[in-house]
């Protein structure tokens, strides 16, 4: 059974005086199967672990360890990361003019599976994905992102993650932006790809909405660049309920 | 009704820079609310056109069609000096449908200077300094079925050369000028496109990395005929050239199609002028090209005049530009000047875009290796203007040669 092990992980960026320390210990065990919300305020550092994990170029690992399956993930660059099954759905998935949805779906299954998956296969594959978040077809031949809507963009994020079927998910602000049946639509897709049981999901939210469609097994707040506290999904409403006026009050937030 | 669209756009980052000087357009006549701009039009037109080198002063590099040119890079093809170096030969080699004839003649022959005259100073000092001319005749109504090839192979030295293509009435050909070797070069290619006929003209330079070539290509384009020009410019030191069209009569058709690829320290420079002097005319322009190293420089200019007389025009063209590394610059403007308001379209669309660390990281964190992710990225920017060629031939060949670049990619 996979597992993501995340042992007192920090990281730092860049900043005009100097690295700026923005992960300052996260501890968290995701295995295959769990979904885990990471709740947090805004610049509680929630992101940065998000992309941390994917192996953004922007993002200095200054100490502690990721594995995979035993496997050293901070050493793998960002593509062999995708390979070894981390799946990273963007908050704001960037546009690449030129290449067309389609072949990108293709070029980037083949990288993660090995081969190339067989064509008639394949185009089914897509069809069905696609029909499953109520996805016109002619979206296929649209540029990757170019022009899409929030929730056209989330939606293909989503239908990334249901193709590629990575062992641990990450979704980072997938909610955000969405109106209620993209929201929906969006939260059944992750569903699916959850009720699997093979993939360890990692939900990155600043808000509870989602968890009304997407039941965790696991809630953590983030804050400090940290988690603070975890318990199971009576969190949320305590969350909820509160904010994360307690959290951020005792100076653990930025 | 005139349809004028001014979508001058650039995104810019890092160290491109985008030539803005110009770039609007100047608009005139009925309906803009402008007077209408009496002769001379534009700076570049205001130049008299002349055979003779000695017409023009030898540029200094602030005029405004010299001053994205290295001068002195240019192999004193602008001062004189090559004039009297060392004159290098070419090894040529034709593939000639049946009907087509080649014929090599003296600057004597009266086929020649009958599409356009040179207008500056590099391309005079061709006409002024060339021996024998290469004639390539398609004759009246002959439906080529092959391209027609020339290969050039030079082989250093100084060269002026002087082509023309002549397509005859209601005849329809390919023809591929391919460049290879070396060498320094200036040309004039006259493309005389006959009533009702149909050219597509294909220029490559894939010339070695220390060549210099500078060329006007001149098209006049006959009445209801199509003329489609496909410059691709992937070698060289310096490469400038000059696609111009004019129009012999109504009802013409041009679509001038570019694309190239400058890697560190290339300067690629495309200059096109279209003049609709002529009722009923279109034109169409679609340049890409694409950057990477140090000190790459592409430079586009795009002139199009539509004159009080050119009614019922239909003009658009294109520049876009990708930028794959640090150190590249691009310069590119658009110019659409306009003598009359009684036109179906003209618009013009310029963009420079960066493939950046944030797309780089988007496609491989899904798995796609940073190589293929960039090959991704610049097929897919060139292949929409390759489908546009229609000669499934030079397509190929292109695409290979936009993956040989790409593999040399840094």
């Amino acid at each position: 059974m996979a597992t993501l092990e995340i042992r007192d992980l920090h990281v730092s960026v860049e900043a005009e005086n100097g690295p700026r320390e923005i992960l300052k210990g996260v501890d968290l065990t995701v295995k295959q199967g769990e979904t885990h919300a990471i709740m947090g305020p805004n610049g509680s550092g929630k992101s940065t672990l998000a992309y941390s994990l994917a192996g953004h170029p922007k993002y200095t690992v200054t100490g502690g360890s990721v594995l995979l399956d035993g496997e050293d993930v901070l050493e793998m660059s960002v593509d062999e990361r995708a390979k070894a099954g981390v799946f990273l759905a963007m908050q704001y998935p960037v546009e690449v003019p030129g290449v067309s949805v389609s072949n990108f779906l293709r070029t980037a299954a083949t990288a993660v599976r090995g081969e190339a998956p067989k064509l008639r296969l394949w185009v089914k594959e897509v069809k069905e994905a696609m029909a499953a978040l109520q996805m016109d077809p002619a979206f296929a031949e649209r540029n990757v992102n170019e022009g899409f809507s929030g929730g056209e963009k989330k939606r293909h994020e989503i239908l990334q993650l249901e193709l590629l079927k990575p062992k641990i998910a990450i979704l980072d602000e997938t909610d955000s932006g969405l109106d209620v049946d993209a929201l929906r639509i969006v939260s059944e897709g992750i569903n699916r790809v959850r009720s699997t049981g093979e993939v360890g999901t990692l939900l990155v939210t600043h808000y509870t909405r989602i968890l009304r469609y997407i039941q965790p097994d696991y809630v953590h707040v983030f804050a400090g660049g940290r988690i603070v506290e975890s318990g199971g999904a009576e969190l949320a409403d305590k969350l909820e309920n509160e904010g994360y006026e307690a959290y951020v009050k005792g100076g653990a937030s930025e | 009704m005139a349809d004028v669209q001014n979508t001058t756009g650039s995104t810019t980052a890092g160290s491109i820079e985008v030539g803005t000087a110009g770039a609007g357009a100047q608009l005139a006549g009925p309906g803009t609310g402008r007077a209408a701009v009496q002769q001379p039009i534009d700076a570049r037109v205001a130049v008299k056109p002349s055979y003779d080198v000695n017409d023009f002063p030898v540029p200094h590099g602030r005029e405004e069609d010299w001053r994205f040119t290295p001068l002195h890079r240019l192999g004193g093809l602008h001062d004189g000096t090559a004039a009297t170096a060392e004159r290098g030969e070419d090894k040529v080699e034709f593939t000639l449908p049946d009907g087509v004839t080649a014929e090599t003649v003296g600057r004597e022959d009266a086929r020649l200077g009958k599409a356009g005259t040179p207008v500056d100073r590099v391309a005079a000092q061709a006409f002024s300094a060339f021996e024998q001319a290469l004639v390539v005749t398609v004759p009246k109504d002959a439906v080529l079925t092959e391209p027609v090839k020339i290969d050039v192979r030079a082989e250093g030295g100084v060269r002026f050369a002087h082509v023309v293509i002549d397509v005859k009435p209601f005849a329809e050909a390919v023809v591929v000028l391919n460049h290879e070797g070396t060498g320094t070069r200036a040309a004039n290619v006259e493309l005389l496109v006959g009533d009702g006929a149909k050219l597509t003209f294909v220029s490559v330079q894939d010339w070695d990395r220390d060549a210099v070539h500078v060329a006007q290509h001149n098209a006049l384009v006959g009445r209801d005929a199509s003329f489609k020009s496909v410059v691709v410019t992937f070698g060289g030191d310096l490469v400038r050239l000059h696609p111009r069209v004019n129009y012999a009569g109504p009802g013409g058709e041009a679509e001038l199609f570019g694309l190239y690829f400058a890697d560190a320290g290339q300067h690629l420079e495309h200059r096109l002028i279209i003049d609709h002097d002529t009722p009923h005319c279109r034109s169409n322009v679609a340049y890409k090209g694409a950057l990477q190293g140090q000190d790459a420089h592409a430079v586009w200019v795009g002139d199009v005049l539509i004159r009080a007389a050119a009614l019922g025009t239909d003009t658009y063209e294109l520049n876009r530009n990708l930028v794959l590394t640090d150190g590249a610059r691009v310069d590119s403007i658009p110019n659409l000047e306009i003598e009359t308001g009684e036109i179906v379209g003209a618009g013009h669309a310029s963009a420079t875009g960066r493939f950046d660390d944030e797309q780089l990281f988007y496609l491989m964190a899904r798995g796609i290796p940073a190589d293929e992710a960039r090959r991704l990225v610049v097929r897919g920017f060139f292949a929409e203007l390759l489908q546009q060629i229609g000669v499934a031939e030079v397509q190929e060949q292109l695409m290979e040669k936009i993956e040989t670049e790409l593999e040399s990619a840094v």
